[in-house]
């Protein structure tokens, strides 16, 4: 096998493992602080896509400014969701318990068609001025044996997610507001006691979830097409991430992110792409079965030394 | 009277027919009856066992494509998809549910939500078997008018009502709902909660495979995209048990007319077509809000909400 | 004859030992308390014996016969029925229905079941609520009602995990009566309680758990004089 092919694939997988990490976060901490499970999280995605693609063609906004403007409105829109449809439901009584998950289903189904209703069905994308460009390894390093190209969008959406997991690492260990998250997802009665706003923080949870999924939306609208339906396997990949990490942990959710990112980059490769669906679904049910604690179970039991 | 509403109800069903309905008519009366029998299985499996099953297209599509299949491939009548696919499915459901029966509430609803969705990844790309996006075609319908084929879903319908109807009066019935109330306590009274969710599994999707290939057959063509689909079976199946009522005999069937009524109405109005699936969330959040377990389920809280007087606490 | 034999159990989940190489043996027709401080590890105890813990160490026999590792329904179909701490009926169905459900077991139609459940409902009192629905039942009666499903299993051997929590003076005389009915019928019981009135007064022998160890065994006068025993819940209970 080549070696240049191999590590350029792996160069791509990390590459796109890191943005791939930033929708994970998102559903893991509104997994793991809410216990709830949300099936629209793709659609918020795809809306912040959307409000990226506008900026861009009407009034000249670069994706990664749309960053700033993206991730407040879904965090606004995470809100309004959690407060006036999701907590309504976690109160009623019903037979079935599942009736949660089949309210996002019910949300996501509403988003992506009112997306097709008003943007129809047709594929957009923002073609940015540095759409193609690349950086090159012969460029820097003369006499290098083997040529890696970093093209420039992936690379700098990248850093960008690479950024915004520092700022939200920061946030959660750091700050009270993040420090009470953590308590909340922890224990929510212990927390109570504790005297955590619990409400609040649910809401705010909700919020963060669907900014950081907002913001991955604009860092990938430089490299991805762009259509309606675009939700599902987002929402896809973000539970993938979620169980194969370990629900509710950040760390998990870095690691899944990058191990799916570049176990996609490898198939995509070496065995074609038209099976990268049935490979995540392959490694979600897996995952469910043998690893239901995911990777952070086993980073938990190694430090437990057992 | 209530002991007699299934066979009055049946008995006005038989006679429809003979009132002369157009084409059209006919064709939304199938639907119905079609879909009522699917959310039968699947509220036995959900409403009933308490196992809510997000990828019901699997043994749908698999029905399907196992009538399809043996005409395609055997060069025999798709007819026999009908008994054949209960074997075929049972046996699918068997070993599917052998994976994700372990897996406890939501768990259980994603992974099942993803063994639709591979079933039709893979009968997109298994293209020598199924034909692949392009389907399976009939060249020859067995009737041209409607009425053979009323009939034969007609029976279907019943069956599926009568046997789960009498399975939940019976010793079966019980331990589903006490697996569904709390399986931890429900195996320790001594109900094998393995083998009695597996049971409910298999004929949740042995009644859904049948409906498929009646599907085939009436329809005359398959496809991937249509027969495992997500949205149109998976879906629509939980919306009309939901908006019908789970864990009612009744339920499936309204839910089945409410829901083939209002996609109905919807395709007709100009320009509204599109937004089907809009009015179709905004259907399930309202439901799923305000009548949670569902028309018949909820029928005294949907009852005060209307403002019917009487209708207290 | 030793009904139920435990032998050198214990129990890890993750490093952690909730129970740690405990031996009791429970004799045919007595009953014996299960009791110790908060986490002692007597739930725990429960999980495993009915099934629910495979005991990382350790084994049980139940009868002579080996049942370690055995899931619950063959645990209850052997003759073990327990009841758990936070009581969840099947909420949407009658008194009856309810108990109908675990009557089923040693049974095949319904009229054999029917009549298990009716017996078994005049028996601990809830007769004048068969048709009500277990959703809207005060705690109380939802203790009994959980007792009752367990008793239309039919079993050798009762474990019951506070059955007592939440009662009031009223209602544990009540449930004090049951079980000593029970115990008359000929079934072994085997009870968690915190209630120490109570358990003194109804067990035939004590086990005492701390930290999933057993620190004592003996009868209630025993166990009330052992030291350690005081000291292991200073002052947390005497005068339930």
């Amino acid at each position: 096998m080549n070696l240049e092919v191999f590590l350029q694939t792996l160069v791509q997988g990390l590459l796109i493992g890191g943005l791939y990490a930033l929708i994970g976060l998102g559903m893991t901490l509104i997994m793991g602080v809410m216990k709830i499970i949300n099936l629209a999280h793709g659609e918020l995605m795809m809306i912040a896509m959307y409000i990226a693609y506008w900026m861009f063609v009407l009034f000249h906004v670069d994706p990664y400014m749309s960053v700033f403007i993206a991730t407040p409105l879904l965090f606004g829109l995470g809100v309004a969701l959690q407060k006036f449809l999701i907590n309504p439901v976690l109160k009623v009584d019903s037979i079935l318990p599942e009736n949660q998950v089949i309210l996002t289903v019910g949300i996501g189904m509403v988003l992506s068609n009112l997306a097709t209703i008003f943007f129809k069905s047709d594929y957009r994308s923002t073609p940015v001025s540095y759409a193609t460009d690349a950086w090159y390894l012969s460029d820097y390093w003369k006499t290098s044996p083997i040529e890696l190209s970093l093209s420039v969008p992936w690379t700098v959406s990248f850093i960008f997610a690479v950024v915004i997991t520092i700022v939200l690492w920061f946030f959660l260990s750091k700050t009270d507001t993040g420090k009470s998250i953590r308590a909340t997802a922890q224990d929510q009665d212990a927390a109570l006691l504790m005297g955590v706003n619990v409400k609040l923080m649910r809401v705010v949870t909700f919020g963060i979830g669907s900014g950081l999924v907002g913001a991955a939306g604009c860092l990938f609208i430089p490299i991805y097409y762009l259509y309606p339906a675009l939700g599902g396997q987002f929402t896809l990949i973000a539970f993938v991430i979620t169980i194969l990490g370990g629900l509710g942990s950040t760390v998990g959710a870095i690691l899944g992110g990058l191990i799916l990112g570049i176990f996609e980059s490898m198939t995509s490769t070496y065995l074609g792409m038209g099976w990268a669906p049935v490979g995540r679904f392959v490694i979600f049910v897996a995952c469910l079965i043998f690893l239901p604690g995911g990777v952070a179970s086993l980073l938990r039991k190694r430090k437990l030394g057992r | 009277m209530r002991k007699f509403a299934p066979l009055i109800t049946l008995a006005f069903f038989a006679v429809l027919p003979f009132a002369g309905f157009s084409t059209y008519i006919m064709h939304i009366l199938i639907l119905v009856i079609m879909w009522t029998t699917i959310g039968i299985a699947w509220n036995l499996l959900g409403g009933y066992c308490g196992q809510v099953s997000f990828g019901h297209a699997a043994y749908f599509g698999v029905g399907a494509y196992t009538a399809g299949i043996l005409y395609s491939k055997l060069n025999l009548s798709p007819w026999w998809g009908i008994p054949i696919s209960i074997v075929i499915v049972t046996l699918f459901a068997f070993i599917l549910g052998f994976i994700v029966l372990r897996l406890r509430g939501p768990f259980f609803a994603l992974a099942t939500l993803a063994s639709g969705e591979v079933m039709r990844i893979s009968s997109e790309n298994l293209v020598d078997i199924t034909g692949g996006s392009l389907g399976i075609m009939l060249q020859e319908r067995t009737w041209v008018e409607k009425t053979w084929y009323y009939y034969i879903i007609l029976m279907i319908a019943v069956a599926a009502f009568f046997v789960v109807k009498k399975l939940m009066e019976s010793k079966i019935g019980y331990y589903f709902v006490a697996i569904r109330e709390d399986q931890d306590a429900a195996e320790s009274l001594g109900i094998n909660t393995t083998l009695y969710k597996t049971v409910a599994l298999c004929l949740s999707g042995a009644l859904t495979g049948v409906a498929g290939a009646f599907y085939t057959n009436y329809m005359g063509y398959i496809d991937p995209h249509v027969v495992f689909g997500l949205h149109d079976i998976s879906i629509i199946t939980i919306m009309i048990v939901m908006v019908g009522g789970v864990a009612t005999y009744w339920g499936p069937f309204v839910g089945a007319v409410i829901m083939v009524l209002l996609a109905e109405i919807i395709r007709s109005i100009p320009g509204l077509g599109t937004a089907y699936q809009t009015l179709f969330g905004i259907l399930l959040i309202v439901i799923i809000i305000f009548l949670p377990n569902g028309i018949v389920g909820d029928s005294r809280k949907l009852a005060r909400l209307v403002g019917i007087k009487g209708a207290s606490q | 004859m030793s009904l139920l034999d435990v032998r050198n159990v214990s129990m890890f989940f993750g490093g952690l030992a909730a129970i740690n190489q405990v031996s009791f043996e429970t004799r045919e027709g007595e009953i014996l308390g299960l009791i110790g401080p908060n986490g002692a590890g007597k739930t725990t105890m429960f999980n495993v014996v009915n099934g629910f813990y495979k005991p990382s160490r350790g084994e049980v026999f139940f009868k002579e016969r080996r049942i370690t590792g055995l899931k619950p329904h063959q645990v209850c179909r052997l003759g073990i029925a327990r009841t758990f701490q936070v009581v969840k009926p099947l909420q949407r169905m009658s008194v009856f229905d309810n108990v109908i459900a675990s009557a089923f077991l040693r049974v095949k139609t319904k009229d054999q079941a029917e009549e298990i459940a009716l017996e078994t409902i005049r028996f601990t009192g809830l007769f004048d609520d068969r048709d009500k629905i277990s959703k809207g039942l005060p705690l109380g009666k939802r203790k009994k009602l959980e007792i009752t499903r367990a008793l239309a299993t039919q079993p050798e051997l009762l474990l019951l995990d506070e059955s007592f929590a939440g009662l009031n003076p009223a209602e544990l005389d009540e449930s004090i009566e049951i079980i000593k009915g029970i115990k008359e019928r000929g079934v072994t019981i085997m009870i968690i309680e915190h209630h120490m009135k109570v358990i003194m007064s109804i067990s035939d022998r004590i086990v005492v758990l701390n930290y999933g160890e057993k620190i004592a065994e003996g009868t209630p006068k025993e166990i009330s004089s052992n030291s350690i025993v005081v000291e292991a819940y200073l002052g947390e209970e005497k005068n339930a």
